[in-house]
């Protein structure tokens, strides 16, 4: 409703998209523990006022945001930083990713990458003629915030996110500069600083062996433990557990609610099944049929989303467009990829399926940018 | 702009096609493997919700594995119960969701889960699933003789070792036991027992199969695989002479016979054989070369697994040994030719081996293919599958085994072996006593063959760390198994 009153002329297949993903996410989340999806809903109905809210907002000229470009650097960079304050920081899992205030729980990396976004978008467009001559003191600010925030990802152990935003950083540059000789010195830089942190971060090191052999023939050291293990049983157990539900899916899945998640006692096999596994709890029931269906509507988003971009008259929107539609892609290649051991695995969130209120509301707010500059493009004048 | 939208779109495409492409390599191309690997604990989990098959023996009709129905959070899940008694344990294995599985358990599972790729199970496993209806597995029938198998764990008593009997026309395993043996219930529900298992010798080890994966020097068995070799070179028979001096020389120093020095003298082959003396295999085996012996060898099935229903890594190959690994040595010079042919040197063989040496004596010189599954029975009571008798290779002519068959006989009813003697069937068999390295304790063996008419049984057996030999040990054990095996088919 407020889509058709503030965005009438956007795109009319992402909104749909976006919806037909969380109801999977739900039904999902509600098949492997009912409380979560009840919780999950509401966050749905929050990102969904927040997107609201956005298109209202911002339905005049949403390019009016763009005047604030480093005030939204800022505040990518303050919101990364919030989780390592440490009254309001809250650690799980091994990252310290999330804000608490009260009873309400929230983890800001997720609004901060689209902040990001956002100030690359405007910075780039204003300075996209300067820095294709590639002078470094142009680069300056750039590297500055984005400096800033990449190191507090590696500080807060959040590799996932790390990686997103590198990603997402060249790929705006490159659409700003047209110069692919940027991307070359960014993977190389990438390569680089990729060895240093393997070379120096334990847990970096953990991840990639894991990657490069989850299974092992011979017990070998357990970091967890500290005792000698086979390491499917170790290190890579939750890699391994997960490939194996995939396995259990085969071409047709064992259908919805016939999965097996649990031992026969009741203990989940599996651990963050809702969050970062939730591609392997889906693959299993749905079967790569329903997998591939799932993968399919996600790049027919990024298809629809980079579509937006081509048609943007203006570079701000174009590199917003393609900025946050490229986040989308990478960010599902790198759980899904992880979660397929394609890549070395860093949990993340599954865009719009996961369950996780700031994920959630986080995609609705980035659905809601795409709407605007696709409204913007497709309007008559 | 719009070329670098235009191509970061495809790389976003891209991504995308590749997370399609890695979850068909999981989901079509690796699925098998990894539903086939030991830790898959879903796979384990899924596989309680169908009703396993059971697993059966004869003689009498004996369940030794089966289902308990337990509802677990809205789902019928089928856990399985074997006899405490651990009766045919080594052989059976078990199915849990803790440990994995093993034994038939573990190698039959897709019968037993009705997952076997033959076209009737996968028709009815597919209506079945279609309906909604509890998928049903396929049973096992096993050649195991229960009367004799619980005799044969009652006659070792506690003691380590195994005893393998075969039925030598077929390769048909009757009795498979290894003790001490254990409760396969309790791998499920406190594994910490079998570390409380308490047999005399080191290590206890209950899991393992002895009678297919315990390798133990053979002794004076062996002397029936060098006989075999001997006569049928040609050059030597029965009546062929020695002369004993007490001692063997072997690289100048001297090997003497067993728990003598005394001399026999003057004497022919049968009675070398009879009374188990070793200058007289030491002498022949130095004559035929250690690879002409190990040509012999590999045609009993030695140095390779041998062949049975359970899982591979669950049998081991018989054979000279060196540093853990079996050692197939390429001149002759390599092995001490006269010590390995009355049973020294590097030899370890599985008593599943020596059952097969014996067999192969009293089946004309033929080695059967041993096999422990007789048929497998749908749930409809159909035959899915009958084990038929397989040859696994020629041992020895004809004239050479009912040669030996005959030196055999004459071993235990005036030799080494009386122990086994029975009235009314004829007995052929070798004994063993081999030193074990810790001094004053053998392993005790005894190989035989027996049957009312013409040989019906073949037997190993071997007790381990004893402080006896194999004549007053083992072939009592062997005796006692005979009977419960022979009068029973006396009766039927």
């Amino acid at each position: 409703m407020v889509a058709r009153r503030t965005v009438p002329f956007a795109d009319p297949y992402l909104l749909p998209m976006a919806a037909l993903l969380s109801a999977i996410g739900v039904t999902t989340i509600y098949r492997l523990n009912p409380d979560d999806a009840f919780r999950q809903s509401l966050w749905i109905v929050i990102g969904v006022a927040l997107f609201a809210l956005t298109l209202v907002a911002l339905r005049h000229d949403y390019r009016v945001v763009e005047n604030y470009k480093y005030l939204f650097g800022l505040a990518a960079i303050l919101l990364l930083a919030l989780p390592a304050l440490p009254v309001l920081g809250q650690t799980v899992n091994g990252a310290r990713l999330w804000v608490k205030i009260g009873s309400f729980q929230f983890q800001p990396g997720e609004l901060a990458k689209i902040f990001l976004i956002v100030f690359l978008a405007g910075y780039l467009r204003d300075k996209r003629e300067v820095l294709a001559q590639g002078r470094i003191k142009d680069f300056g600010p750039l590297f500055l915030i984005w400096g800033a925030a990449m190191l507090v990802l590696v500080q807060t152990n959040d590799l996932g996110s790390a990686l997103l935003q590198f990603g997402i950083f060249l790929a705006m540059l490159y659409v700003a500069t047209g110069r692919a000789a940027f991307v070359a010195a960014g993977a190389t830089l990438f390569v680089v600083g990729a060895a240093a942190v393997y070379q120096f971060v334990d847990h970096v090191q953990q991840r990639v062996t894991i990657w490069l052999q989850p299974w092992t023939s011979e017990p070998v050291p357990c970091a967890q433990t500290g005792e000698l293990a086979l390491r499917q049983d170790c290190g890579s157990f939750q890699l391994v557990k997960s490939l194996y539900s995939i396995g259990n899916g085969g071409f047709g899945g064992t259908g919805l609610g016939k999965g097996t998640f649990t031992t026969t006692a009741g203990d989940p096999i599996i651990p963050f099944l809702n969050t970062d596994f939730i591609y392997s709890a889906i693959a299993q029931e749905l079967g790569l049929i329903g997998a591939a269906a799932l993968l399919l509507v996600f790049m027919l988003f990024v298809a629809r989303g980079m579509r937006v971009a081509l048609q943007a008259d203006d570079g701000f929107s174009k590199l917003l467009a393609a900025g946050l539609t490229f986040g989308f892609a990478l960010q599902t290649f790198i759980i899904v990829g992880g979660v397929l051991r394609v890549i070395p695995l860093t949990g993340i969130t599954l865009p719009f399926v996961s369950y996780g209120g700031s994920s959630v509301v986080a995609n609705f707010v980035l659905l809601a940018g795409l709407l605007l500059v696709s409204n913007r493009a497709n309007a008559p004048r | 702009m719009n070329r670098a939208i235009a191509r970061l779109a495809l790389v976003g495409t891209l991504l995308m096609v590749v997370l399609v492409v890695a979850t068909t390599y999981w989901q079509a191309w690796a699925a098998g493997d990894l539903a086939d690997r030991q830790d898959n604990q879903i796979q384990r989990v899924a596989q309680f919700t169908i009703d396993r098959g059971r697993i059966l023996a004869q003689a009498p009709r004996t369940v030794l594995a089966q289902n308990e129905e337990r509802k677990v959070g809205g789902r019928t899940l089928y856990f399985r119960r074997y006899p405490p008694n651990g009766i045919a344990a080594h052989v059976v294995g078990y199915s849990t969701q803790a440990r994995s599985r093993a034994g038939l358990e573990r190698s039959r599972n897709d019968y037993l889960t009705a997952s076997n790729q033959q076209l009737s199970t996968v028709v009815e496993r597919t209506l079945d699933d279609l309906k909604g209806a509890t998928i049903q597995g396929n049973d096992l029938l096993l050649t195991l003789n229960m009367r004799a198998q619980e005799t044969a764990l009652r006659a070792l008593d506690g003691r380590c070792g195994s005893v393998v009997a075969l039925e030598p026309a077929s390769g048909k395993v009757l009795v498979m036991a290894s003790s001490p043996t254990y409760d396969q219930n309790v791998i499920e529900e406190d594994f910490g027992a079998l570390e409380r298992i308490q047999a005399p010798c080191k290590p206890v080890a209950p899991l393992y199969n002895r009678a297919t994966y315990g390798l133990y020097a053979p002794g004076s068995t062996f002397k029936v695989v060098t006989a075999a070799a001997a006569i049928d070179s040609g050059r030597w028979n029965p009546n062929s002479r020695f002369d004993d001096p007490g001692y063997c020389e072997v690289y100048g120093r001297r090997v003497n016979n067993y728990d003598t020095d005394r001399p026999f003298g003057n004497v022919d082959f049968r009675t070398a054989l009879r009374y188990s003396i070793n200058s007289v295999f030491c002498n022949i085996g130095k004559e035929l070369g250690a690879l002409a012996l190990i040509e012999a060898m590999k045609r009993f099935g030695f140095y390779s697994t041998p062949p049975l229903e359970t899982p591979d890594n669950e049998r081991a190959p018989s054979g000279l040994y060196a540093d853990g690994e079996l050692f197939d040595p390429e001149v002759d010079s390599d092995v001490d030719a006269g010590r390995f042919a009355f049973g020294q040197e590097r030899l370890l063989v599985t008593p599943l081996q020596m059952a097969m040496v014996a067999a192969a004596v009293a089946n004309n010189g033929v080695v059967m293919e041993p096999h422990v599954v007789d048929r497998i029975i749908a749930p409809n009571g159909g035959v899915l599958r009958r084990t038929r008798p397989n040859e696994l290779d020629r041992a020895m002519k004809p004239e050479t085994a009912s040669a030996l068959a005959g030196m055999m006989r004459l071993a235990v009813e005036g030799g080494t072996g009386t122990a086994a003697r029975m009235p009314g069937v004829v007995v052929g068999g070798k004994t063993g006593t081999a030193e074990t390295g810790v001094e004053g304790t053998n392993n005790a063996w005894f190989i035989a063959f027996a049957g009312r008419e013409r040989p019906q049984v073949a037997i190993a057996v071997v007790l381990e760390q004893q402080r006896g030999t194999g004549g007053q040990l083992a072939a009592p054990v062997a005796r006692q198994v005979l009977q419960a095996i022979l009068g029973e088919t006396a009766n039927s």
